[in-house]
């Protein structure tokens, strides 16, 4: 239910509805998608998609956060037995 | 996929069910709150590649199992009507209610129909002026703007043929009536990130204080569950009982504020009856006196018989965390997803479902 997915934010219709719709690109397939719950969000911004509405646009700093966090593991490895 | 593939990554799972080898001393117990988050689980194995002493607990956060049987049962006298046109999210129909689903009561010639935004429904109503189309608007936080936003927008179109049942839920309070059972096992919690993308988590930092339990706000892929459950796992080894947030990407403290504005102007916090716990004080949302002529269960007076559910099915049991569905002596022999004794069997996100589409079923 709750499901969301990544899309990119590729045309924002130009009206003024309360429903304020755009085309949003998942991995190049595209839907049109409703933003009056993301107002800040801009062209190019990825949004997750719930049930043809954005939710949240994906803070894209943030995203690499996990790989920088594996890159300081993979450069500083648990101890292991024997380790000279 | 951008956002999606990256998240999937192996050889970085791996190193993320090392470390979670690594930090952990002691058994620990931990709930994952929301379905999605069970699914991936099962469907990727995580629960297999953790430490055998570590317990993951399925939650409640499934909406499609906890919408209380009367409701379906509404939903399907409603679906019956002549003049109506029933819309859904695909979940609902396969539910069993007292008696039968909507799939059953659709292939009887009902119009029962599937939509993949709410936004379809208005246009639907457009599309058939003499007929009454009505919305089963269920879901947790983050489907609560989106079902207001649709019920905001029929009114702005002046639709007089749109109405919704309407079955929304809170998860915060069911997380605290697990929590505050006294017979709780869970050490530690997996909030739902995408409700909490709606929600914010602040509510979630009066639960981990009063109930002294760590939260960890997580996503839905391997890398976000696997963080997550390590995140949760060394203040567990640590002792603290914060909230921190793994699924940064998408969640802000404060949440989606314009999201909830909206959600805020069309619905008000009701007591609820939840589909295996029973009511819930102030879990629930009604549409406000504004909105309440598109509330279908005033809208229709259906004579609706006493609901009646299944003696053996112990999904109840299941969505507060207090088994699991190979437990449940029905499970895989007289309870399968083609014929489902309770809602966990059915919707993608039910705990019986995830175990049995993925082949956690006792030898």
């Amino acid at each position: 239910m709750c499901l969301a997915v990544p899309g990119k934010v590729i045309s924002i219709a130009d009206n003024d509805s309360a429903a304020k719709m755009a085309t949003v690109s998942f991995g190049g397939i595209r839907r049109e998608v409703c933003l009056t719950l993301v107002p800040e969000v801009r062209l190019d911004d990825y949004v997750l998609v719930h049930a043809g509405f954005a939710i949240s646009v994906i803070d894209e700093a943030e995203a690499q956060e996990i790989f920088e966090y594996l890159r300081q593991m993979d450069e500083s490895p648990p101890a292991v037995e024997g380790g000279s | 996929m951008k956002f999606l593939d990256e998240y999937r990554d192996p050889v970085a799972a791996t190193r993320l069910a090392d470390e979670i080898h690594c930090i952990t001393t002691r058994p620990w117990t931990i709930m994952e709150v929301c379905g999605g988050q069970t699914h991936a689980i099962m469907k990727n194995g995580i629960d297999k590649l953790l430490p055998a002493t570590m317990t993951l607990l399925h939650g409640p956060g499934c909406p499609v199992c906890v919408t209380p049987i009367e409701l379906i049962d509404k939903a399907i006298a409603l679906a019956r009507q002549p003049q109506v046109i029933l819309c859904s999210f695909g979940d609902m129909l396969r539910v069993p209610g007292s008696s039968r689903d909507l799939l059953s009561v659709k292939a009887e010639g009902a119009d029962v129909r599937t939509l993949y935004s709410p936004l379809d429904s208005l246009k639907i109503a457009e599309e058939n002026p003499d007929r009454e189309v009505v919305f089963f608007a269920i879901g947790f936080e983050t489907t609560a703007p989106i079902n207001a936003a649709t019920v905001r927008e029929a009114k702005r179109r002046g639709l007089p043929n749109f109405s919704v049942l309407v079955a929304q839920v809170l998860v915060p309070p069911a997380i605290a009536a697990i929590l505050d059972a006294p017979d709780c096992r869970v050490q530690a919690l997996l909030a739902p990130g995408h409700v909490c993308a709606v929600s914010g988590w602040i509510e979630y930092e009066r639960l981990s204080a009063t109930c002294h339990v760590p939260i960890v706000v997580t996503g839905f892929e391997p890398l976000d569950i696997l963080e997550g459950i390590a995140m949760a796992t060394r203040q567990l080894e640590r002792g603290t009982t914060t909230v921190e947030n793994q699924y940064r990407r998408a969640v802000k403290r404060e949440g989606n504020l314009e999201a909830q504005r909206v959600m805020n102007a069309v619905f008000e916090v009701t007591d609820r009856s939840w589909r295996g716990f029973g009511v819930i004080k102030a879990s629930g949302l009604v549409l406000r006196d504004t909105y309440s002529h598109y509330d279908a269960e005033r809208k229709f007076t259906l004579p609706i018989p006493a609901a009646t559910e299944s003696t053996e099915c112990i999904s109840g049991l299941i969505l507060q965390g207090r088994k699991k569905p190979p437990e449940c002596p029905a499970f895989a022999v007289r309870c399968t997803p083609a014929r489902p004794l309770g809602a966990t069997m059915v919707s993608d996100e039910g705990a019986c479902a995830a175990y049995y589409r993925y082949n956690r079923v006792p030898a």
